[in-house]
């Protein structure tokens, strides 16, 4: 196992900086100079590659068949993958023809982790929280594109009404909780949603996201103690794919992964290829099951590597080619039909089809979308409070 | 002189002080190789090295109060907040620790707080805020929201160079939007000090930030039926220039208050506060207020633009204060 190692200077490391000093140039040329030779970020590409390297090898298990899915579970999982990466190629394109509001952050590459987990959740019982790039744990838990696509476009029919945007949808007939943008801010009301189901005798779980940035803020650390000590029914997954907006993991965290944070909750962690949505999925159901029969919460980090920018306005620049080289040959898609393939669960004749009527649902769920009207103004005034806000109460 | 726009400013004296004074250094979250995710400071890695232009964690309290440690020490630190929305996970560092700083241990904390606020960026809730306010409410903390890209290298100048923490809210809209002409060389806009970005004799507005520009705009077409509006541009929000606020209400006798911050309780409820006390003598009319909805900002346009402060909104209000 890879040991941490110290990437950056802390910026206490200024301490060469004599505080009184008020400008004199003599010891500044020459830490300048230093500084240049250090080429920081080629510096950081390097430490990142090789903090990687040595993740590897511990999630490098073939694609096999796993535990409780049938036939049926496996060509479900893959047409889900199928559907959330054509969504997705669509959004991008309806984001170029300028008729989304706002940013685009796409999962490409990454979608196995959001359909695994979406999918090892009972619907109508537990409740999920997703985060930006989880669009397809929305599809996995059985939210239509049609909603997706309307929440996009700012539209009436969007599950928030054009409200809130992006990827921020509830969804109160699925117990969808919408994500705001500060991140982790949403693990201690998982946490409180498992508990307060648990307070009524209802035999759910709740189950959310983090990014390996969010990772570092203090409400993943309150959230998981507290879910630790009262033995919530809750589920909490690490997309660890590599890179906060351009900050790499050697920038984020010290330790090797973020699973060794699980032994100082007292919970267990488990490490998975976030690029195989069948390990994903049996990684996922065994933890919501241990939570549904009063094991208490896991910590789950699923590794990936996010295929194109941060969101559709960023060139990826900072990323190594080297890196996305690497990672593209683990493209769960072509994985995941290699083992229906295989297996004979879905062979080419029958993905083709099974393709095609996805492609053809999603442009009847654009064009519904594309229909639905913008929002009414009428109601906005009061429409901060359940207690007055009567139209939207009585949907 | 140069032509800049308004993150042109800003970036043009970050670097100046960058340069001039060896202690200032900048942090917060993708400020390095990608310059910000507005690109504020792009170029300043290779220029000052990692030391100095420093990529955080994600973690806004653990940002906010490694800054306030370092400034402790002796260094100026700029922190820049990614979007102004998310000062929030770090409010107990700046209200309870950076605010008292001085207070309870008689040393000096000159953090910079750089916050890219406000609303018109198809944001939504939390990508569009203007939370100046809850600052403004607390002791310790100056204030500042520039409006032009003069006044925002002006103030970053003058808010780093200040030895008390200084929160400097930079409004989105305005960052490629408008450009003037700057001068290249040094210069700062004093913190506490207003400016009449525009002289008339009927009507004032008083607001601050990118409200100026809708004044400004609702102004000219108040002109041409020869109502005659003066704009005061606050500038500093804590402290606020009150010989400003009582000079204009002086020779207008009736005041607009305009932000684009939600109305109740805003800053311009101070600002009300402090003519109907000591300026009630030189009113004609009273003080209205022209704000944003109570309401989060919304993410559909349709619904962002009812919401939202507009022009149009600044002057039907005039048109009220022309006709009590
Ligand atoms: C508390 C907070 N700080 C900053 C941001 C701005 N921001 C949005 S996404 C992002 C990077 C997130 O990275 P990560 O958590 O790894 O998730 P990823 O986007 O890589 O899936 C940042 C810094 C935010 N949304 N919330």
């Amino acid at each position: 196992m890879a040991t941490a190692t110290k990437t950056k200077p802390a910026p206490a490391a200024a301490s060469r900086i004599k505080p009184e000093s008020n400008g004199g140039t003599d010891w500044r040329a020459e830490v300048l100079e230093q500084e240049k030779k250090r080429v920081p970020s080629l510096v950081l590409q390097q430490q990142h590659l090789e903090k990687m390297d040595s993740l590897l090898p511990e999630l490098d298990i073939p694609v096999r068949e796993y535990g409780d899915l049938k036939r049926d579970g496996y060509v479900e999982l893959y047409r889900l993958l199928f559907l959330i990466r054509e969504v997705e190629a669509r959004l991008t394109r309806l984001y170029r023809q300028g008729k989304i509001v706002g940013g685009v952050y796409l999962s490409k590459g990454t979608e196995a982790i959001a359909i695994g987990s979406g999918f090892s959740l009972k619907r109508g019982t537990d409740w999920l929280f997703p985060m930006h790039r989880d669009l397809g744990a929305h599809l996995a838990f059985g939210q239509r594109p049609f909603k997706l696509y309307a929440q996009y476009m700012g539209r009436a029919e969007g599950p928030t009404k054009g409200r809130d945007g992006n990827t921020h949808m509830s969804d109160r007939h699925l117990q969808i909780i919408g994500m705001i943008s500060h991140l982790g801010s949403m693990i201690p009301v998982a946490v409180g949603a498992a508990i307060g189901s648990r307070l009524q005798g209802k035999n759910a779980v709740a189950l959310t996201y983090i990014g390996d940035g969010g990772a570092s803020i203090g409400d993943f650390h309150e959230g998981l103690n507290y879910a630790a000590v009262a033995n919530a029914p809750f589920v909490l997954i690490v997309e660890n794919n590599q890179y906060a907006y351009s900050t790499p993991i050697i920038a984020q965290y010290g330790a090797a992964r973020i699973i060794d944070r699980a032994p100082g909750y007292g919970i267990p962690g488990e490490i998975v290829d976030g690029n195989n949505v069948f390990a994903v999925y049996e990684t996922c159901k065994a933890a919501v099951d241990r939570a549904r029969n009063g094991g208490g919460p896991t910590l789950i980090e699923a590794v990936t590597m996010r295929m194109r920018g941060h969101s559709e306005h960023d060139d990826h620049f900072y990323v190594p080619k080297e890196l996305l080289a690497k990672w593209a040959e683990r493209d769960p898609l072509p994985r995941a039909q290699r083992f229906l393939e295989e297996t004979g669960y879905l062979k080419e004749k029958a993905r083709l089809e099974l393709e095609a009527k996805t492609v053809e649902y999603i442009e009847a769920e654009i064009a519904l979308a594309e229909q639905s009207p913008v929002p009414s103004t009428d109601d906005l005034e009061e429409s901060a409070f359940y207690s007055t806000h009567k139209k939207w109460r009585t949907d | 002189m140069a032509v800049m726009t308004y993150i042109e400013g800003i970036s043009a004296g970050l670097r100046e002080e960058m340069r001039r004074d060896p202690r200032v250094y900048i942090m917060g979250e993708d400020v390095g190789i990608y310059g910000g995710a507005f690109k504020v400071t792009k170029g300043f890695l290779d220029e000052f090295g990692p030391d100095r232009v420093y990529d955080t964690p994600l973690a806004e309290s653990a940002i906010m109060g490694v800054g306030i440690g370092c400034a402790l020490t002796g260094l100026r630190p700029v922190i820049e907040f990614q979007f102004a929305d998310f000062i929030t996970s770090a409010f107990n560092q700046v209200v309870n620790n950076l605010g008292t700083m001085y207070y309870r241990s008689n040393m000096p904390c000159p953090v910079t707080i750089r916050c890219p606020s406000g609303a018109n960026v198809h944001g939504g809730p939390f990508h569009s805020q203007n939370p100046e306010t809850w600052f403004v409410h607390t002791p310790g903390l100056k204030v500042v929201a520039p409006s032009t890209p003069y006044d925002a290298k002006g103030l970053i100048v003058a808010a780093i160079q200040d030895d008390d923490p200084v929160l400097y809210f930079e409004h989105k809209f305005l960052y490629r939007r408008i450009k003037e002409d700057v001068p290249e060389e040094s210069f700062i806009v004093p913190i506490g000090k207003a400016d009449l970005k525009r002289e008339g004799s009927d009507l004032s507005v008083v607001c601050y930030g990118a409200a100026v520009h809708l004044a400004l705009e609702a102004a000219d077409k108040l002109q041409q039926e020869g109502i005659s509006v003066e704009v005061l541009d606050m500038r500093s929000l804590y402290p606020y220039d009150k010989e400003a606020i009582a000079r204009t209400v002086k020779k207008t006798g009736r005041v607009l208050i305009a932000h684009e911050d939600f109305l109740t309780a805003g800053c311009g409820a101070e600002f009300a506060a402090f003519i109907g006390q000591e300026c009630f003598e030189m009113l004609d009319a009273p003080v209205i207020r022209a704000a944003s909805m109570d309401v989060p900002f919304p993410f559909s346009s349709v619904l962002e633009e009812h919401m939202v402060l507009t022009t149009a909104k600044v002057e039907s209000a005039l048109r009220k204060l022309a006709q009590f």
